[in-house]
């Protein structure tokens, strides 16, 4: 958005030294109004508009799902799943698409892209990923990531999660994330080239910088709050969602016994006999009708979860936030203490005790030569710690999570089967859309 | 429901009665109407039990009064099931409910131990004023009428403890001979007891086991809810959407309790009745076949010229006579219970059906303004009207529902 022009080459410097956004008002805004424009393109696609990449618009879709065998890395035989992401660009006259990539990547690959991301994006919330294991199991059968449902349901996981990023305004432009969808060879050794694991900030030091903070920004905190808020009430409601539905498993099931003992029993009788015999056909129905009812649940559960991983990517967000306050808290601290040495220096006066007043005190004073030299380099000094506080000042972003879960919330609620009417028109449109 | 024999409620006086709808298959009017309720603690020093009251109204010549009003326990309905037995050994007596719970029962006296005992045995008098013979039994008379002490003198006399323990001895004896010489028609009706033994008792269990599922997931329901409550305080763009989730979750509980009571009201002390009434029925079948053995034995030991033959034609045309009693009340007796299953059965289970239905209108009733999820489709099983009463089509259950479709 700020940037003159979309420079490749750029795009895979570490963010932290670049001063990025002005005031958080402005680009807040304008995050959330594009952010919003590019919701309403609708199903199945994204496009980019304003600055874009490409001068084209395009359309990404995760069409395909396959069972593969390979070696890993320890040369050991294993079996995986392979994803189809096809691109097509949308010519502008005419709204006709045309396949220009298709290539096919495996979860791993989403999780290395996603990592990357989180590196050189740290002041962004990245979509999250479907989950790796399935987790909030109903049924020990549901556990298994070869099963189909999973991996269809995966397979979705993954498309929004790209649909995310191309329709995020400065994701989008990300190098790397254009090769994933391009490059099929190679792919991994150009992530590896821009040495982003080593960027990635230790766990000890995030934890230490949030228990050393002096003045943490009172935004930031509150996200933090919301997003554990957030996290602990979507998985508890995930926890009872699996127990319930375990529940009403059961009691479908166990109608189905009734099927053989009626049809049984219909063998004896004469004039009960056909109401029997078909009374047992309907229970075995209604028994296996419970399998494709919280198959569907697994997809309203889905969302919920996609929420949840958002809440950590948002924490994540903040956790960088908080290292980077301490950064800036250290960076001044030093900075003001080399001002004072410089002061003394100059002045020729020593306020506290230090070592070199006592050196001074046993060996004699410096020459004026010494001196001078010595404050030169602590102006150079100060002047560069200036700079470094400026780049430190970094802008958060805020995400509104509150119109995105009312779309979720609205769109799919048919455990409970009830029918929602969401009050936003807006929504309302892109939940049928959605359709 | 309908008014009937098996209501608990009670019509105040013997004219009115007349006008109520009956499935019992008396085409007479009814004359005799029994209520059980009220139970009460009685405590000695010996033990504690539970005493009902009866109360009798009946506009019968033989009563002395139209309205008796009496206290019993338990063991009293024993003694009056042996004496129905003895006197009518086969005919099919009425069953009782068990004398204690094995399982999950800490107490005997549980509160939903003893209503489900006392409607239990309100059905059992109530079954035997309906039935054409047993009705008139005096045992029966002298139960629903006499006094406390009356009784118990009473049931002094008759055979003693003794002499009925040396007629079980004889009877397991001769009880292997009579299912050897069973008519081909007696064959037939304890093949259909086995069957139908085997299948209701499996009914129950699984009937038992729906009620324990159902509980538990009426128990997960119950945390389900709230949670949605708790999220709306840190959403406020959310707010009105969660509380509705949470109100329509709150409605399917609601409407899954009262699926469980109508359950535990109208099929499983059905299903459990037949229970016993399959046991019942065994052992009848074992005291017919004991009768014909008694009448083998004689004519075997006339064919072999055993022991005194002057007395045996005498003896075996008396047994003859008994035995073909024993065989044409059985038989009649036989049809009219067919009968009274086939009703009871359905019954329950087109209640059953309705409970149902009434359960899915009421989670399926809509969420704000009252509307209906636009693309609901139900696929209701419709059973055929052989297992309907009085023609209606009613359904089973109406089996998958699809998801609504926003």
């Amino acid at each position: 958005m700020e940037q003159a022009s979309p420079d490749p080459e750029r795009q895979l410097q570490p963010g932290l030294l670049e001063p990025l956004g002005r005031s958080d008002a402005g680009l807040g805004v304008a995050v959330d109004e594009e952010a919003e424009g590019a919701r309403e393109e609708g199903s199945g696609g994204d496009t980019m508009t304003h600055n874009n990449f490409w001068l084209k618009k395009i359309e990404i879709s995760v069409s395909e799902a396959e069972k593969r065998t390979g070696r890993n890395a320890m040369n050991m035989q294993e079996t995986y799943t392979a994803y189809l992401i096809e691109t097509r660009s949308v010519e502008h006259t005419d709204g006709q698409s045309v396949l220009t990539d298709s290539l096919w990547r495996r979860y791993s690959e989403f999780e290395l892209l996603r990592n990357y991301l989180l590196v050189y994006y740290p002041h962004i919330v990245v979509p999250p990923l479907p989950e790796k294991r399935a987790e909030f199991v109903w049924h020990k059968l549901s556990a298994d990531n070869m099963d189909p449902d999973f991996v269809e349901r995966r397979r979705i996981g993954l498309e929004n999660f790209l649909l995310r990023i191309a329709s995020h305004p400065i994701l989008c432009r990300d190098k790397i994330f254009y090769l994933f969808l391009t490059q099929e060879g190679n792919w991994k050794e150009s992530v590896n080239e821009t040495g982003f694991q080593l960027k990635a900030d230790s766990r000890l030091k995030a934890l230490n910088a949030t228990f050393r903070v002096k003045n943490p920004d009172k935004r930031f905190t509150d996200l933090k709050h919301y997003s554990d808020e957030l996290q602990s009430v979507i998985s508890h409601l995930l926890r009872v969602r699996a127990r319930v539905a375990d529940r009403l498993y059961g009691v479908y099931k166990v109608h189905g016994n009734y099927g053989r003992v009626f049809s049984e029993w219909s063998a004896i009788e004469k004039e009960m006999g056909d109401g029997l015999q078909s009374a047992g056909h309907h229970m075995d129905v209604y028994a296996s009708s419970i399998d494709d009812i919280l198959e569907d649940e697994e997809h309203y559960a889905d969302q919920l979860k996609e929420y949840l991983f958002y809440a950590e990517a948002l924490r994540a967000v903040c956790r960088k936030h908080e290292l980077m306050q301490y950064d800036l808290e250290i960076a001044a601290q030093d900075l003001a203490s080399k001002k004072q040495q410089c002061e003394e220096l100059a002045t020729g006066t020593v306020r506290t005790f230090s070592l070199k007043g006592m050196t001074t005190k046993l060996f004699g004073q410096e020459t004026p030569e010494q001196r001078e030299a010595r404050i030169k380099v602590l102006e150079e000094q100060i002047n560069e710690g200036e700079q470094q506080l400026k780049s430190k000042n970094l802008e958060g972003r805020e995400f509104k999570f509150g119109p995105m879960l009312r779309n979720v919330l609205a769109r799919c609620n048919p455990v409970k089967r009830i029918s929602l009417q969401s009050k936003c028109p807006k929504t309302e449109a892109q939940v049928n859309k959605r359709i | 429901m309908d008014m009937n024999s098996f209501s608990p409620m009670m019509p105040t006086s013997p004219l009115s009665m007349i006008n109520q709808i009956k499935f019992e298959d008396e085409p007479d009017l009814k004359d005799l109407f029994i209520t059980v309720d009220e139970p009460e603690s009685h405590v000695t020093t010996i033990e504690t039990f539970i005493t009902y009251r009866i109360i009798t109204k009946t506009s019968r010549g033989e009563f002395d009064s139209s309205e008796f009003e009496v206290r019993r326990r338990y063991q009293d309905f024993l003694w009056l099931k042996g004496k129905l037995e003895e006197a009518h050994p086969t005919l099919i007596i009425p069953p009782l409910p068990e004398k204690f719970m094995v399982k999950g029962m800490v107490e005997r006296f549980n509160d939903d131990f003893i209503e489900t005992r006392r409607k239990a045995l309100h059905k059992f008098l109530n079954r035997i004023a309906d039935h054409p013979t047993l009705t008139f039994n005096e045992d029966f008379k002298i139960f629903l009428t006499a006094q406390a002490w009356e009784l118990s003198s009473h049931k002094k006399q008759g055979p003693g403890l003794l002499s009925r323990m040396g007629q079980t001895v004889r009877a397991v004896a001769s009880s292997m001979r009579g299912v050897k010489n069973r008519p081909e028609e007696f064959m037939e009706m304890n093949n259909f007891i086995e069957l139908f033994s085997q299948k209701i008792n499996l009914i129950d269990k699984i009937s038992q086991r729906i009620y324990k599922e159902e509980r538990e997931y009426f128990d997960e329901m119950k945390e389900y809810g709230p949670i949605h409550i708790l999220w709306s305080a840190s959403e406020e763009d959310l707010v009105d959407i969660l509380k509705d989730v949470a109100s329509c979750i709150d409605r399917c509980c609601k409407a899954t309790e009262k699926r469980m009571s109508g359950l535990a009201e109208a099929l499983l002390p059905v299903v459990h009745e037949y229970v016993l009434y399959s046991e019942m029925l065994m052992g009848v079948m074992k005291r017919r076949d004991q009768i014909q053995a008694e009448l083998d034995s004689k004519v075997e030991a006339l064919t072999y010229k055993k022991a005194d033959a002057d007395l045996l034609p005498e003896e075996i045309g008396k047994l003859e006579d008994k035995v073909e009693c024993a065989n044409n009340a059985l038989k009649a007796d036989w049809e009219r219970w067919k009968q009274n299953m086939q009703n009871d059965i359905k019954l329950a289970f087109t209640d059953m059906a309705e409970e149902n239905i009434h359960y899915y209108e009421q989670v399926y009733s809509g969420g704000k303004q009252g509307s209906f999820p636009r693309k609901v489709c139900w696929k209701r099983e419709r059973v055929p009207a052989t297992l309907c009463r009085g023609g209606k089509k009613h359904c089973l259950l109406p089996a998958t529902a699809c998801l609504p479709h926003l």
